[in-house]
């Protein structure tokens, strides 16, 4: 990956600095290293930042950051290799599946010639990572399913799913935050709950980070998720190593 | 408590300040008044910081009536008045209501939001940093509806002295402006022209959300997008060449091709155009943008009220008892 991104602007506001229009977790890491360095950079009139798949989108206010000083800005760093790949956060997150916590299981592991229990174990085996977080508040998009285990959207989406479902939609899978419509297969639901107003943290992933999924049984649910309610974030942090 | 109880109010009223800036990468939507110079107006008029939270209004006129204090209230927005238990008060002027009288803000005769703001702000407190209310996500204060009470920040005022605008500035006609991208290169010679061809027309689903705009097809060539960000003013085009040109609650990020972006001093003036009117756009560049820009924010920060001359109001003459001791006070029983 030595193509040098885009600076695309988008208005007078805001910046996109495009890695290329591909799903990579190689390019996703250069898209939150380049955040992590700009945001150490502490230009004054940057707004916020917003990494997604395989660009970062800068807002800013121009009358404070002329376009141009902040174009030299994000090219030097890029240039000069200050956007280091960080190490990211690991988080074991506990999940049910199945049953009425994931209606689509049966469903997704038939398409997978497994039988449930297989798929499931085959399902958290991976460390995901959180590409990004959109479409509504705290909904993170994961990458790495395992092979074959990428489906089709939903003809129709449901108008709402419950809140923390663990969803697979094409090759991406998703944390769901809040309720809402959802046209992605339903797996299981984590009793955490990633976006909580009040709470400190308001919510428990950011993107870059790295998730791994714990079954725990139905039985255990009511348990964890009045704790969740309570402002126990229920997931835990596992020390990781920077990798290239 | 001091506040204004809401006796009538059409769909989509909402608490809106300038939004929820910083909570982007986790998918939070900024929210925010459609028309910031009119929020800015009412604002002034009634001494509030130009981006302090105000009642926002759709198309629809609405009353209100003021609990156990006096208020200090203020309308804007294109034909938007105000009228106190039916005074009407001069445009571009605040106006005192006494508890109990009912202040109604006008239809929006001649845009889609209207304004009403109130001496003190409207006390909801701050959520991450805001008091925009974002209807999708539930994040804010809740839509405005018939029986509650807004409640009024510090009491509202104890000597409310209505203030005046000499001049209210007004939005711009002319094309609606914007800059190329970031994915123009997404769409054939066709779209570019449709895009700057005469003949668009807002539609109707158009809201808070998005303006969807009526005309040519100027669909993006084939292919899939992988998601990356959108801002306020992205002109997105989903594959069967509709465009929709993104608002205030739009959503951070999306995964249809961007032809171009509204420039940031034109979102004011296209929130207000109502659907079924015709449209045309413009392209201009960065600087362009940008200078247009530093005009609005001068505009906003130009705003100066003065002392309004109070109108003769017959509904507290009746109120006050002038009479006492010489007809006794049988008058007022």
């Amino acid at each position: 990956m030595t193509d040098r991104p885009r600076l695309l602007p988008c208005g007078d506001a805001a910046l996109s600095v495009d890695f290329g229009n591909v799903i990579s977790i190689a390019v996703n890491r250069r898209v939150h290293a380049l955040a992590a360095a700009l945001g150490a950079a502490d230009l004054a009139g940057v707004i916020e930042t917003v990494p997604t798949y395989r660009a970062l989108t800068v807002h800013f206010d121009p009358l404070v950051l002329p376009p141009d000083l902040l174009e030299r800005t994000v090219q030097g760093l890029l240039d000069h290799g200050d956007a280091t790949v960080q190490p990211a956060r690991r988080w074991h997150v506990p999940a049910v599946f199945g049953g009425a916590f994931g209606v689509d299981l049966d469903a997704c592991a038939n398409a997978a010639g497994l039988d449930p229990a297989d798929y499931i174990a085959t399902f958290v085996a991976p460390v995901y990572r959180v590409m990004m977080i959109g479409f509504m508040p705290g909904f993170s998009y994961l990458a790495n399913l395992p092979e074959g285990f990428a489906r089709p959207r939903l003809a129709t989406p449901r108008a709402a799913v419950p809140k923390g479902s663990i969803s697979i939609g094409g090759a991406q899978a998703a944390i769901g935050s809040v309720e809402g419509p959802s046209g992605w297969h339903l797996l299981g639901r984590t009793p955490a709950v990633p976006f909580l107003p009040g709470r400190e943290p308001l919510f428990l992933f950011e993107p870059g980070d790295e998730i791994v999924f714990d079954p725990v049984s139905a039985s255990d649910w009511g348990a964890l998720a009045a704790a969740a309610e309570r402002g126990d974030p229920l997931v835990r942090l596992v020390e990781t190593e920077p990798r290239p | 408590m001091t506040g204004l109880l809401v006796t009538e109010i059409g769909p989509g009223a909402s608490i809106q300040d300038h939004g929820r800036a910083g909570w982007r990468r986790f998918g939070i939507s900024t929210a925010g008044a459609m028309d910031r110079l009119s929020l800015a107006i009412a604002n002034v008029l009634v001494g509030n910081a130009p981006d302090a939270a105000a009642i926002e209004t759709v198309l629809a006129s609405g009353k209100f009536q003021v609990a156990d204090h006096p208020v200090l209230l203020a309308t804007s927005g294109p034909g938007v008045t105000l009228a106190i238990d039916g005074r009407a008060i001069p445009a571009g002027q605040s106006a005192e209501a006494m508890p109990g009288q009912t202040a109604t803000i006008s239809a929006v005769r001649e845009g889609v939001y209207g304004y009403l703001a109130v001496a003190g702000g409207v006390d909801f407190s701050a959520e991450m940093g805001s008091r925009a209310s974002h209807r999708r996500s539930g994040l804010g204060p809740p839509p405005i509806r018939v029986g509650m009470t807004v409640p009024v920040e510090a009491g509202g005022v104890s000597q409310p002295s209505p203030l005046r605008l000499a001049t209210v500035p007004h939005h711009d006609s002319g094309p609606i402006r914007f800059i190329w991208g970031p994915q123009e290169d997404w769409f054939g010679a066709e779209a570019h022209d449709g895009l700057m061809a005469k003949g668009w027309t807002i539609g109707q689903r158009s809201d808070r959300m998005g303006v969807f705009l009526d005309g040519p097809s100027v669909a993006p060539v084939a292919g899939s997008l992988v998601t990356d960000g959108v801002v306020p003013g992205s002109i997105q085009v989903p594959p069967a060449g509709t465009p929709v040109i993104l608002m205030r609650d739009c959503q951070t990020t999306g995964g249809y091709p961007k032809i171009a972006t509204v420039i940031s001093a034109d979102l004011d003036r296209l929130a207000q155009v109502r659907p079924g009117t015709p449209l045309n756009f413009t392209a201009v560049s960065r600087e362009e943008a940008i200078e247009a820009l530093r005009i609005a924010r001068v505009m906003i920060d130009g705003l100066r009220p003065e002392p309004a001359i109070r109108q003769p109001d017959t509904s507290r003459l009746m109120q006050t008892n002038l009479i006492d001791g010489v007809w006794g006070g049988s008058a007022q029983a």
